[in-house]
């Protein structure tokens, strides 16, 4: 017994007090023009991250110390847990993974109390202020319905144990970088408010917000790539993505994310969409908090939802309906002073990003619907219903088209005025190569699919056009391969970042195309020694043995893959039984490559040494994910343009 | 183009572009929402046949047979029971005197099933099998409990 959770418990309270001081004094300060009270937000916010790491120090300390006097971390950890999965186990349960929210607020909180000095006193003193409200509310939560630190007695044993599926290396990274990403929108969502409250809305405030703005989206694309990768070689079914409730949580903010980054450019550029921009930063939060209700309130069944308490889903759910209403009431009391930006004619860069804005969260409400319908009904007792993947995937197609259109079209159309016939001269070639590439594509998979055959024109222009533009930058007039470097050294590093974050669009569209087009799944019943061939690989079953793992007990099968008779590799998927659950898992096996992955997974042994083994051929799939990498490392780019920092310099 | 014109050019658009991609997703809603039944709503006809939905219960015990990669099983209420016929890979949790959800449709009496869910936990419930053991309650709970237990 320490008192290590007594330490954290109570710097909680502390970090409370702390939180409460912070969203109320330089707000006030802010409003009366006292100077005094607005210094304050920043050592408030300041001590108040001391204290949120203070607590989740002592959590982890007690994780790896198996204090299993602790309700929390006996229900999630046991002493044979490796070492790296006790710190995972951190945030592995619902009270951990609320405390890891907060500690993301407050790192975001720090960040800009750190990084903004150059903002006007009074916007800073807002803006950590309404930070400081949302961690207002999430603290009360968490000490009120979800304490980390509650002490069990009679102590038990051991504990336990994680969750098994939560046992994975991916499992460590997706929820801090998810979390990340969720709560960095509450950054633009308090420079929205703070910009409401003061009256304050121009282009300088649009890049203030920009940058924070960029680097959640970063986050938040990482962290759902982190998560759709999880479920593909963890669940062992194979799929990247399943539409399920708590994938949905997290693609909604980022789909109004996305909205929010391109509106935000028109705001700096332009001085255009002004209050459409503010909306957008409130919705971009409020899906997230959203998020967090539907994972959090235990209105979902599955691996997410550890709830089973009423009070926790009406606190969030009071919670919510507190900050949407009442940003919102904000919003309609004071947008109408924000004013109109600049004129913009019909055929123009601002439509095509206008247009951008739209279908993005035509598609968040999409989602949304078939997310919150089925919990409705359940809730008012209409029924149970369920919305499967075909609703979405016969939504986003027609969706992502025009959108993948556009972004071909709208980066080189030019601001304020652009004229069809131009645009049609300059993406002339891009369009030639997108139609034989594309066909050329579909001939070499083996078969021209006419869906198929559309994702993949759309991915091929994003290329196309990305390429046009930046030859058009590059294009040397004359005067050799220097003049090519130094007009490249000239284009802005912002602006590199789209392109890339562009590409990796287009990317992500070619192993999505590829995947559903040409994946081969096969269910097989085999027999030592007996084998399968899919797309030309040939799968033999070569027996299974047992193994011993740390904390649990598996099968190993052994499955060789040969082409033509060439060994290709050999896999060993495996069936783990958890020793302290007691929950059979299974583990797939694959082999990645550039242009396929071999996946294999056992299902169940039938008859006598025979086992169903599930075979798939899955053609590019690792781009899906590479495509999201590229595009979080264009954000990444973006925000390392010179001009953020200049203006820092200047200013400070 | 005057401005007032250009703007409601516009705004023109953008409903349009909303109520199209509006009539797009209501319509696959419509015909992709999932409802579901329990056996006893099936044993009384209330399921749609040649429908896709999901069916909810326990697994009745000793009723699992594997022929090659097909397994046929029966589902209860403990009221009704249906069987069930599915091909591929089993999930994980899945146990016999356990709950189940499954996704198909209905062929002959027989309930052809495209997916059977996996669940995350031993313990767990979902919720459609609590459902249909709930509205079922009525049934006659000892030959329910010898159907379940095999014993």
């Amino acid at each position: 017994m320490t008192l290590l959770p007594e330490i954290g418990h109570f710097s909680l309270w502390l970090a409370l007090g702390v939180a409460l001081v912070l969203s109320t004094l330089p707000m006030l300060g802010a409003a009366y023009g006292r100077t005094d009270w607005m210094a304050l937000a920043r050592p408030a916010a300041a001590s108040l991250f001391a204290l949120v790491l203070l607590a989740f120090g002592c959590l982890v300390a007690s994780f790896l110390r198996d204090d299993f006097s602790v309700l929390y971390i006996a229900s999630n950890s046991n002493s044979a847990l490796p070492f790296q999965y006790k710190i995972a186990g951190v945030w592995g349960g619902h009270e951990g993974s609320l405390l890891l929210w907060v500690q993301m607020l407050c790192v975001w909180m720090v960040a800009v109390a750190l990084f903004s000095r150059h903002l006007p006193q009074a916007l800073l003193a807002r803006i950590l202020a309404v930070m400081g409200m949302i961690s207002v509310g999430f603290l009360l939560f968490m000490l009120l319905t979800s304490n980390p630190f509650d002490r069990l007695f009679p102590t038990p044993p051991d504990g336990n144990d994680l969750n098994p599926l939560l046992q994975d290396p991916g499992m460590v990274s997706h929820p801090p970088m998810l979390y990340m990403g969720y709560v960095g929108f509450s950054v633009a969502f308090a420079f929205a408010i703070a910009a409401l409250i003061g009256g304050t809305l121009d282009a300088t405030w649009a890049r203030w917000t920009r940058p924070w703005t960029t680097v959640a989206w970063m986050f938040l694309t990482i962290g759902i790539a982190l998560g759709s990768a999880w479920a593909y070689y963890e669940l062992g079914w194979g799929g990247w993505w399943f539409w399920d409730p708590v994938e949905n949580a997290s693609l909604m903010p980022w789909l109004v994310g996305t909205a929010l980054i391109h509106s935000l450019a028109v705001t700096e550029k332009r001085g255009s969409f002004k209050s459409w921009t503010v909306l957008l930063a409130i919705l971009a939060f409020s899906f997230s908090l959203l998020g967090t209700f539907l994972v959090r309130s235990g209105v979902l069944s599955s691996v997410h939802a550890f709830a089973t308490d009423p009070r926790r889903g009406l606190f969030i759910l009071v919670f919510l309906t507190v900050v949407i209403g009442a940003s919102f009431a904000l919003y309609a009391w004071r947008a109408p002073t924000v004013g109109l930006g600049a004129r913009f004619a019909l055929i123009s860069r601002e439509t095509t990003l206008l247009a951008n804005n739209v279908l993005f969260l035509v598609a968040a409400g999409a989602v949304m619907l078939g997310t919150l319908y089925p919990l409705l009904l359940d809730a008012l007792g209409l029924g149970k219903i369920s919305v499967g993947p075909p609703y979405f995937d016969s939504v986003f197609m027609p969706l992502m088209a025009p959108t993948l259109f556009l972004m071909g079209v709208g980066p080189l159309a030019r601001w304020k005025q652009a004229q069809v016939p131009d645009l049609a001269r300059r993406l002339q070639w891009a369009a030639g190569c997108t139609v034989i590439a594309a066909l050329l594509t579909g001939w070499l998979a083996g078969e021209i699919h006419v869906v198929a055959t559309c994702g993949l024109l759309m991915a091929f222009w994003v290329f196309g056009s990305v390429g046009t533009d930046f030859w058009e930058r590059v294009r040397p007039q004359g005067k050799g391969l220097a003049e090519v470097w130094r007009r490249f050294r000239q284009i802005p590093v912002a602006l590199l970042g789209m392109m890339l974050a562009h590409v990796g669009v287009g990317v992500f569209c070619i192993g999505v195309v590829m995947v559903k087009t040409y994946e081969v799944e096969r269910d097989v019943k085999m027999r030592v020694g007996e084998s399968t061939t899919v797309r030309g690989y040939t799968f033999t079953f070569q027996g299974t043995r047992d193994l011993e793992g740390p904390n649990y007990s598996a099968t190993r099968g052994t499955v060789a893959v040969a082409r033509d008779t060439h060994a290709v590799t050999v896999l060993y998927p495996e069936k783990r039984i958890y020793r302290v659950q007691q929950n059979p898992m299974t583990n797939a096996s694959i082999n990645a490559g550039l242009t396929r992955d071999l996946y294999v997974s056992m299902g169940e042994p039938v008859d006598n040494d025979a086992w169903i083994i599930r075979v798939y051929v899955k053609p590019f799939v690792d781009w899906i994910w590479g495509g999201c990498l590229i595009m979080a490392l264009g954000g990444l780019l973006a925000v390392l343009d010179r001009r953020y920092r200049r203006n820092k310099e200047v200013k400070a | 183009m005057k401005p007032r014109h250009k703007r409601l050019a516009i705004a023109a658009g953008a409903l349009l572009v909303i109520g199209a991609a509006a009539a797009l997703i209501l319509n696959a809603f419509q015909s992709n929402l999932v409802f579901f039944y329990s056996p006893s709503q099936i044993a009384t006809k209330e399921a749609p046949v040649g429908r896709t939905f999901r069916l909810g219960g326990l697994v009745v015990a000793g009723s699992l047979q594997r022929n090659g990669i097909a397994a046929d099983f029966q589902v209860t209420d403990l009221a009704k029971t249906v069987p069930v016929h599915f091909e591929g890979i089993l999930p994980d949790l899945f146990k016999e005197g356990k709950g189940v959800v499954a996704q198909g449709k209905l062929q002959d009496g027989v309930f052809m099933a495209r997916e059977v869910l996996a669940k995350h936990d031993e313990n767990y419930m979902p919720p459609e099998a609590a459902l249909a053991l709930k509205n079922a309650a009525a049934a006659n709970a000892k030959t329910a409990a010898t159907l379940v237990t095999g014993k």
